[in-house]
């Protein structure tokens, strides 16, 4: 990759991660979300969320697979927007649907378990947009950095979880089946390779 | 009538006592006028917004359907009317698709003519009722309900049809007849969602008796003056305003007269999850959210706090009495 290239891609990736955000402010304001402008708001936002993860884990993926290695390089930003759209996701549930009530919003996780699932998650993500900067790597040292931001894998798994919980009121688990067919091929790339490499150690070893 | 109590509900004007329109009319423009005067701009639009909250036209897209007023007690809402884009694009009718938008987009498959009713069972005259007889079987009232969805949301929206009460008369029960089963069309060349797994089709409901002969519980043909957009149940559907929106069948085409209490829809799904009775009841909670508030669709906006939702979807002095002595919690 030429080095101007890469100077363009960084923010052209930026702008389009953004667009979903553009579009949902643009439908807001001018009533184009349909009868249920809050449900509709708090869907958005988590199925973005969803997406946004899927696109990071598919990071390292892609560039193992195509040799492009300039593409490790978006990791940590695209990283970000799926904080940045799980806040939202958090901030449209807390205000749309329980005004901030914080007795509310207690009263209801206890009534849907699976709203616990998503804070969760959230909680998790959060430790990890903490810590996505340069000094933090350092601080924390970059084995400890790596270990804690394995918890995407967690992050993952609980996002499924939560949705999947979320459609059982209506059996109806089309969509949330594309999504969890995509998260266990990204994560079941990851563990078939790990496999391999434990298994390919071990053969050394024995040569020896 | 000097000590007016919760038994009465809502008690109408005499005719002679409605304000005319054209007076109505001139009083709104008068307080447009001061409006536009007094306050300038900003107030006048909302002086003009609040002079035609409560009026609606009909919208246009159907055959227009005539109809009378009613003499029912509670059938006359006077809470705002929800847009008929709104009601018309956000429905529950899963033989069309599990999104609400989804009935919108896929019912105009629907052949709704010829249709025709079968209603049997325990019933002196059984047999196939055209919707052309339906529709002239007794006078066509508007009636405006309250629609409280299971889900939490609710809607206010202008009927038209008459009492159940009054098909049920013409075919009269026998004494042993205790339920009314509804069972609404499950035709998998018109309808898509009919081939998912989600429910067991075609959609089953049912309702008691004697609620079924309660005068609000409306055989409806039409809405906002209109027959019936496709995606909200043509050419004739239930509306049972007491309840939860689920237990109103869509496209009804057959109702039978049982002894027994009648395998529901949802109830057959997850029955700890949707009783028999499914009355709206803010004090009996879904195993799996809170039925204490309902956000009221196209009125409330993105930051009002929901509104509370009402017992009986407040027509408690209406239909109160059908469930005297009942446990609520436990047929709920």
């Amino acid at each position: 990759m030429q080095r101007g290239e890469g100077k363009a891609a960084k923010p052209l990736v930026f702008s389009v991660a953004l667009l979903p955000f553009f579009y949902l402010l643009w439908a807001a304001v001018f009533d184009q979300l349909g009868a249920n402008p809050a449900e509709a708001l708090v869907r958005s936002t988590g199925d973005w969320t969803l997406r946004m993860l899927c696109v990071v884990l598919a990071v390292t993926p892609l560039r193992v697979l195509t040799g492009y290695a300039a593409l490790a390089r978006f990791r940590r930003m695209l990283g970000l927007f799926v904080y940045f759209y799980a806040v939202l996701h958090l901030l449209s549930y807390s205000g749309f649907d329980m005004a901030f009530d914080v007795a509310d919003i207690a009263r209801d996780i206890a009534k849907r378990p699976f709203i616990l699932v998503g804070f969760t998650a959230f909680v998790l993500l959060t430790s990890l947009a903490l810590t996505s900067f340069n000094r933090a790597i350092k601080a924390m040292g970059a084995k400890n950095w790596q270990r804690l931001h394995k918890a995407v894998y967690v992050v993952a798994g609980l996002a499924i979880l939560h949705f999947f919980w979320m459609r059982a009121g209506k059996n109806d688990f089309a969509e949330v089946a594309v999504y969890a067919a995509v998260l266990a091929a990204l994560l079941g790339w990851r563990l078939w390779r790990y496999l391999a490499k434990v298994a390919g150690s071990g053969k050394r070893s024995s040569r020896i | 009538m000097l000590i007016k109590t919760n038994a009465q509900g809502f008690v109408h004007p005499v005719p002679s006592e409605i304000t005319s329109r054209a007076a109505y009319q001139s009083r709104r423009d008068l307080i447009r006028l001061m409006a536009t005067g007094v306050a300038g701009a900003a107030l006048s639009s909302w002086a003009a917004r609040e002079a035609f909250a409560q009026s609606w036209t009909p919208p246009g897209q159907q055959a227009a359907l005539s109809r009378g007023k009613t003499a029912v007690s509670g059938a006359l809402s006077m809470e705002k009317v929800t847009a008929y884009k709104d009601a018309s694009t956000y429905n529950n009718f899963y033989e069309f698709g599990t999104d609400k938008a989804d009935p919108a987009r896929n019912a105009h498959t629907l052949k709704t003519s010829p249709w025709t009713v079968e209603i049997e069972g325990l019933i002196k005259r059984p047999g196939r009722y055209a919707l052309e007889d339906l529709l002239k079987l007794s006078a066509q009232e508007e009636r405006i309900y309250r629609l409280r969805c299971v889900e939490g949301w609710s809607m206010v929206i202008p009927w038209v049809g008459y009492s159940l009460s009054e098909l049920i008369k013409k075919v009269e029960p026998l004494g042993s007849a205790k339920y009314v089963e509804f069972v609404t069309l499950a035709d998998p060349k018109t309808m898509p969602g009919v081939g998912s797994r989600v429910l067991d089709w075609p959609y089953v409901e049912g309702l008691r008796l004697d609620e079924a002969m309660h005068p609000l519980a409306l055989l409806a043909f039409g809405m906002y003056g209109e027959v019936l957009p496709k995606q909200s149940g043509a050419p004739l559907r239930l509306v049972v305003p007491w309840k939860y929106g689920f237990k109103s069948g869509k496209s009804l085409v057959k109702i039978r007269f049982t002894d027994k209490q009648p395998a529901t829809a949802w109830n057959k799904a997850a029955a700890n999850e949707y009783g028999f009775y499914s009355n709206v009841n803010p004090n009996v909670d879904h195993p799996r959210w809170s039925q204490a508030t309902e956000r009221r669709i196209g009125e409330d906006g993105l930051f009002t706090k929901k509104r509370k939702t009402l017992l009986f979807n407040g027509y408690e002095a209406q239909v109160g009495q059908l469930y005297a002595g009942m446990d609520l919690k436990k047929y709920f």
